[in-house]
């Protein structure tokens, strides 16, 4: 996993709340076995006029000139800020594929769906909740100025305006450290593959049926 | 001090190892790999070296790609004519033949949509920790199963370590208490719950149905509302054990045998919430007053009663709800206070991982016998969840009911609950469909898709229109009164 320390990076606003993953990414590109290339599919159908396919060059598709990362403005936006529940729906993982390999490794909101929000940390992206009022605040400041920029400090656990504001946040100390170190999950887990085993053992004895290959044939 | 939750008591029982910061390391019993979440796992798996932890936790089938015409699934994996799909369906068979995982093939009879497939093998069992790279796995809760929807780098955590990292969640009660008029299924009470709760409601909870109107419910219904949880923003959807969860396991292939079945009966008794169980919230519904639900949005939340009307944006509680309201009819093509009955529909889709087991199957069936599907709809179609499901119908000749009505009878898969096969909505057509989610787009480019019950699908695609199938179906008592 990529690391995350700090980033000081141009914000784009997407002003809808309740955005599920079938519109991070439509249904269409998940038939692809990779992990990547998912970027230029992001908000397919917001940001294109025709309906997209896997696989398709989209360089000579049409854009749709009011989706808002069409926009000059916020060319190589790497901060992507929302509104609330971002991320609802479908489990897919192509959603922080695409947001990432797009691009963003920030997302601002004032809070997001479950599954979403643990397979964006595992990808590298820092989601970041904030309270409706300074989310609203943002909009209107990131409309009201071009080029505007954030600087998200997450050692420090906090969000630096333009005017020098500072915006604290929460993180949990352990996505926190995985995101800080790159840390790959699995390893970090079969570090305790003892404490694994011994409690396979005790499952095994008090549940056996749950165990096929030791149930009664 | 208070008694414990079902959730409290599943997670305690699969604690593995809990960190300071609250991260916790629990057990997985069971996981269900299908051919869209998994590839990218294998390959990483792959990529390190790495072997699964433990293979006869496994269990696979391909469902959300495969085509649902008779035609070409006599094919078997050579019907799938759009070759992106093909590819993924034959990835998933080359890795669970690789790593020594049991799939249930293309053509295989129990073969079908993973969350109909679990339960009716006995592969969910009371009591375990279920996991499937696809969020409708709340599912398998009916069962008092701990299950959730992962994603793909945790899929390979589990198939790794046997493992999930995870957080506690809070308790939340959703109490039905009652009876359900006729004609009001297990369907209307979820969306009728998501309705009052919003789609963000349940975020951070695992929710338990609780109440008579549930226990009233069989398993397929209770499998319909918790399959829904995840609508309502919970990971986790749960139902306490009782003789209904366990005269369904009865026999089932998976399920334990001789003694071993006793043992197992014994424990799972004790999988409800003890009386005194504290939750951090309740929430309580009046099974009487729930009407047939119909969705005017494009959000699981935007759902009303049969004798509803789409709302007026101008009327919504604040801006962001006026937007989205707007939005929402906009797309829909709908106008402010249009009447329910008075949406016209295209097409109507009978199936999906919410309402294509057997029970939705005779519901739908029950409304359509001896009439005919309106001249307006261009395609009504009936995808069983599974080959076994199939099969069943069959045997009580659902099959012809539905087919001298005029609806297509299909072969079990996904099909057009998401459209990744070649069963879609074309732009702007209205379809009453059996699935659980009306996202933009969901069903098809520009598709337009009601969530309805099984009968109401059924009445709608008769009158070409929605009706509240209580209206035409009053002399009969609803399945699960039977
Ligand atoms: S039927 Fe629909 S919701 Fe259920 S698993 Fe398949 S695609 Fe997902």
């Amino acid at each position: 996993m990529q690391k995350f320390e700090r980033l000081e990076g141009l914000v784009a606003p997407l002003d809808r709340a309740n955005v599920d993953t079938d519109l991070i990414i439509p249904k269409q590109f998940l038939k692809s076995i990779k992990r990547t290339g998912f970027g230029v599919n992001l908000f397919d159908e917001l940001r294109y006029l025709d309906e997209g396919q896997p696989g398709q060059d989209c360089s000579k598709r049409p854009l749709n000139p009011d989706f808002v990362l069409n926009q000059a403005r916020y060319q190589g936006a790497s901060v992507l800020l929302t509104r609330r529940n971002f991320g609802c729906g479908s489990s897919r993982e192509h959603a922080p594929w695409a947001l990432e390999d797009f691009g963003f490794r920030v997302v601002i909101a004032p809070s997001f769906a479950d599954i979403f929000y643990n397979n964006a940390f595992k990808n590298g992206i820092l989601l970041i909740p904030l309270p409706e009022e300074t989310v609203d605040r943002l909009f209107k400041e990131v409309e009201a100025s071009e080029g505007y920029r954030l600087d998200v400090d997450l050692e420090n656990q906090r969000v630096i305006t333009p005017s020098g504001e500072i915006l604290e946040f929460e993180v949990d100390a352990f996505r926190k450290h995985c995101l800080l170190e790159g840390l790959d999950d699995i390893g970090l887990t079969l570090k305790d593959e003892e404490a694994i085993r011994a409690f396979e053992e005790k499952h095994r004895q008090a549940r056996p049926w749950l165990f096929r290959d030791t149930a009664q044939a | 001090m208070a008694g414990q939750t079902l959730y409290d008591k599943l997670w305690s029982q699969h604690l593995v190892k809990e960190r300071d910061d609250g991260t916790a390391l629990i057990y997985i019993d069971r996981q269900l790999l299908h051919e869209v979440t998994s590839p990218q796992a294998f390959e990483g798996l792959r990529l390190a070296g790495r072997k699964p932890w433990r293979l006869d936790a496994n269990l696979a089938t391909p469902d959300h790609n495969v085509p649902t015409t008779v035609i070409e699934r006599a094919e078997g994996n050579a019907g799938i004519k759009d070759p992106v799909s093909l590819i993924q369906v034959q990835t998933l068979d080359d890795n669970c033949e690789a790593f020594g995982i049991e799939e249930f093939r293309i053509n295989d009879a129990r073969q079908g949509i993973v969350h109909v497939v679990g339960p009716e093998q006995g592969a969910t069992l009371p009591g375990m920790t279920v996991v499937c790279g696809d969020s409708h796995t709340a599912t398998h809760g009916a069962f008092a199963a701990l299950a959730h929807g992962i994603g793909t780098s945790e899929v390979e955590h589990v198939l790794a370590t046997q493992c999930l990292l995870a957080q506690k969640m809070k308790n939340m009660q959703v109490r039905v208490e009652g009876k359900l008029g006729t004609g009001v299924t297990a369907k209307d009470i979820v969306l009728a719950v998501i309705g009052r709760i919003g789609t963000a409601g349940g975020t951070g909870y695992a929710i338990e149905f609780a109440g008579s109107a549930i226990r009233d419910l069989s398993m397929e219904g209770r499998m319909t509302v918790c399959n829904m949880a995840i609508e309502a923003g919970a990971r986790v959807g749960l139902i306490g054990v009782d003789d209904t969860t366990i005269e369904y396991l009865r026999e089932r292939p998976f399920a334990p045998t001789a003694e071993q079945w006793d043992a197992a009966v014994a424990d799972w008794r004790h999988l409800v919430s003890d009386d005194d169980a504290a939750f951090d919230k309740v929430v309580e519904l009046d099974a009487a007053t729930i009407e047939p639900q119909v969705s005017w949005g494009t959000s699981p939340e935007m759902v009303t009663g049969i004798s509803g009307e789409v709302p007026d944006p101008a009327a919504a509680p604040d801006e962001t709800v006026q937007r989205s309201y707007t939005r929402a009819l906009e797309y829909m093509g709908l106008a402010p206070k249009q009447k329910i009955t008075d949406i016209r529909l295209d097409k109507v889709f009978i199936g999906s991982c919410t309402n294509s087991r057997i029970e939705d199957l005779r519901e739908a069936a029950r409304v359509a016998k001896g009439k005919k599907v309106a001249d307006s709809i261009k395609l009504a179609m009936v995808v069983p969840g599974s080959g076994l499901v199939k099969r069943q119908a069959e045997a009580e000749g659902l099959d012809k009911i539905f087919t001298e009505a005029g609806f297509e009878w299909r072969e079990p898969g996904c099909s057009m609950c998401l459209a990744m096969n070649a069963d879609k909505l074309g732009t702007g057509e209205h379809c009453a469909s059996t699935s659980n989610r009306n996202f933009e787009g969901r069903q098809g480019y520009g598709g337009r898709t009601h969530l309805v019950s099984p009968a109401m699908a059924a009445a709608a695609a008769i009158a070409g229109h929605f009706v509240d199938v209580r209206s035409i179906d009053d002399s009969q008592p609803s399945v699960q009164e039977a």
